[in-house]
């Protein structure tokens, strides 16, 4: 069974935005509202800056913590790709899963359910790469099986330096940034 | 210089989490007192089923005021639901990892506990429905004739109300994207406030609502409870001084507690040094210093020694700031909690 994982290579990203409008397009994601986004992280003191610039979603964790405080069982881990996933109907809405969060990658959809990144499984189990991964023009993403040490997101995280977001917070985050 | 900027601009989460507005303070503050008056009842109820007076106790009768008040925090509870039509799911399933899930099967055994401890007092507090309703009236001579039956009834007001004050802690502590809440000390602190809170309420119904005859409407009877001693006879004055004395007590635990949490959060990361800044400095910490701790804790405590040793007469004034000071704690905590988040430590 897969545990999919996502490599962003952060030298190739221009932040053009493509991804997050291939994601609303292809998901339906409610006006105002976004399941990723472009962070511009600037470090140093001039001169001496660096810039990175990241397309953030949801981590699908290893140890997620929305998952764990979800009364309900919406939010749950699936067992295809052993990604984060939100059951529409099982969800209250009580919000758990967005204080949860370290990285404020849900939202509450005007439906009033919690909606979030699904790693776009429903193109991924028909062979497909997820929607922002397939129109990035710098080809700065990769999709794939972290399990399998053939795969092009195992091989580029063994051979290049990578970090994740507030690991930290002990969620052993899935998506990865090349630096 | 780190500076960060991002195109995310989700309502509720950007710029700030703020996923919670006063209906979960008010159900917390509500959850928290009636597990201290559960518990208060519970400890009276084991007291009672030894044999001592009942005219002794005030808090044995709190149960349907408990009760009006647990309805009035689920009704907070169901109004902050984004996905109202869909809260049946919580008792589809039991899930052991969440605290919201325990919580919300824990209410679901309170409800009959509260409303048969309730029943020890029907006669006195609800005469009209033991009139209507017989079949309850033979409930209600059934346990109080039976020793055992009552003292059942407190162990298991105990039980509950400890796990119901400490879930509304736990619930907030649990979530590590929230460093103001990562403290084992909020489960007990809440509970601790919560039994505060409790002695509080039943001091100020006390002096408010008159005992007897018991009201037979049925807000009133319900208040009355409070009120009604076991027998024909009103409480006795020492009553109120037991509740002032046990009032000061739980305030002066929570002051420690709250120490403790201070001191935790501020020797420990940048992240929950920021987040305890949040209440010494930032847009919470002149609610939290002059409403929590000054009106809160501290002035009643004061009034209440003052009380206690007969300088002053017995007043409401320092069960009002309790239960202001009670409600506030929520307040701030969950406000100031979702403001905190976690600093990156690493970055690229």
């Amino acid at each position: 069974m897969p545990r999919f994982g996502m490599v962003i290579d952060t030298l190739k990203c221009v932040g053009c935005m493509d991804c997050v409008v291939a994601c609303q397009t292809e998901n339906d994601v409610p006006f105002g509202h976004c399941r990723d986004w472009i962070v511009t992280e600037t470090r140093g003191e001039f001169p001496n800056l660096s810039l990175e610039i990241r397309s953030e979603r949801c981590n699908h964790c290893d140890n997620p913590p929305c998952v764990t405080c979800c009364p309900t069982g919406a939010s749950h881990v699936e067992g295809f790709g052993k990604t984060v996933q939100v059951t529409a109907e099982k969800c209250i809405g009580c919000k758990a899963c967005l204080a949860a969060c370290p990285y404020g990658a849900r939202f509450v959809h005007p439906d009033g359910y919690a909606d979030k990144c699904t790693f776009c499984l429903h193109r991924v189990k028909e062979g497909k790469d997820p929607a922002c991964v397939s129109v990035c023009p710098t080809h700065c993403m990769v999709f794939g099986d972290l399990d399998d040490p053939k795969s092009a997101v195992s091989q580029l995280l063994k051979s290049r330096k990578h970090h994740t977001i507030l690991p930290e917070a002990g969620t052993k985050p899935r998506v990865f940034y090349l630096t | 210089m780190i500076e960060i900027t991002t195109t995310r601009h989700n309502p509720l989460v950007d710029p700030v989490l703020s996923v919670w507005s006063w209906e979960i303070p008010v159900y917390l503050f509500f959850g928290g007192m009636i597990a201290g008056m559960m518990i208060l009842a519970g400890i009276n109820m084991l007291k009672l089923a030894k044999g001592e007076r009942a005219e002794s106790f005030y808090s044995v009768q709190t149960p349907l005021l408990g009760f009006i008040l647990m309805n009035l925090g689920m009704g907070a509870l169901f109004l902050d639901l984004a996905h109202k039509l869909y809260v049946y799911r919580v008792y589809m399933a039991f899930e052991p990892h969440s605290p919201m899930s325990w919580g919300s099967w824990v209410l679901l055994l309170v409800y009959p506990v509260i409303l048969v401890s309730a029943l020890i007092r029907l006669p006195q507090a609800w005469p009209w429905l033991g009139e209507r309703a017989p079949v309850l009236q033979r409930l209600s001579d059934a346990i109080v004739a039976s020793p055992g039956k009552v003292k059942l009834l407190g162990i298991l007001n105990i039980g509950l109300g400890i796990g119901l004050g400490i879930y509304t802690g736990i619930l907030l502590s649990t979530m590590v994207a929230r460093p103001l809440w990562n403290s084992a000390i909020l489960g007990p602190l809440f509970l601790v406030s919560g039994l505060s809170a409790a002695a509080a309420m039943v001091h100020l119904t006390a002096s408010l609502v008159p005992g007897h005859p018991a009201p037979r409407s049925f807000l009133g009877g319900a208040f009355a409870m409070l009120v009604q001693p076991l027998g024909e006879r009103p409480p006795e004055p020492r009553t109120a001084d037991g509740l002032v004395k046990a009032d000061l007590a739980f305030l002066a635990v929570e002051l420690v507690l709250i120490g403790l949490l201070f001191i935790g959060l501020a020797s420990s990361s940048a992240s929950h040094v920021a987040a305890i800044d949040l209440l010494t400095s930032g847009k919470y910490a002149t609610i939290f210093w002059w409403v929590v701790i000054v009106a809160g804790i501290l002035v009643p405590l004061a009034l209440q020694w003052l009380e206690l040793g007969h300088r002053i007469p017995h007043t409401i004034l320092p069960a009002l700031l309790v239960l202001a000071g009670g409600f506030a704690l929520r307040w701030v905590m969950v406000g100031a909690g979702q403001a905190s988040h976690m600093i990156a430590a690493t970055g690229m």
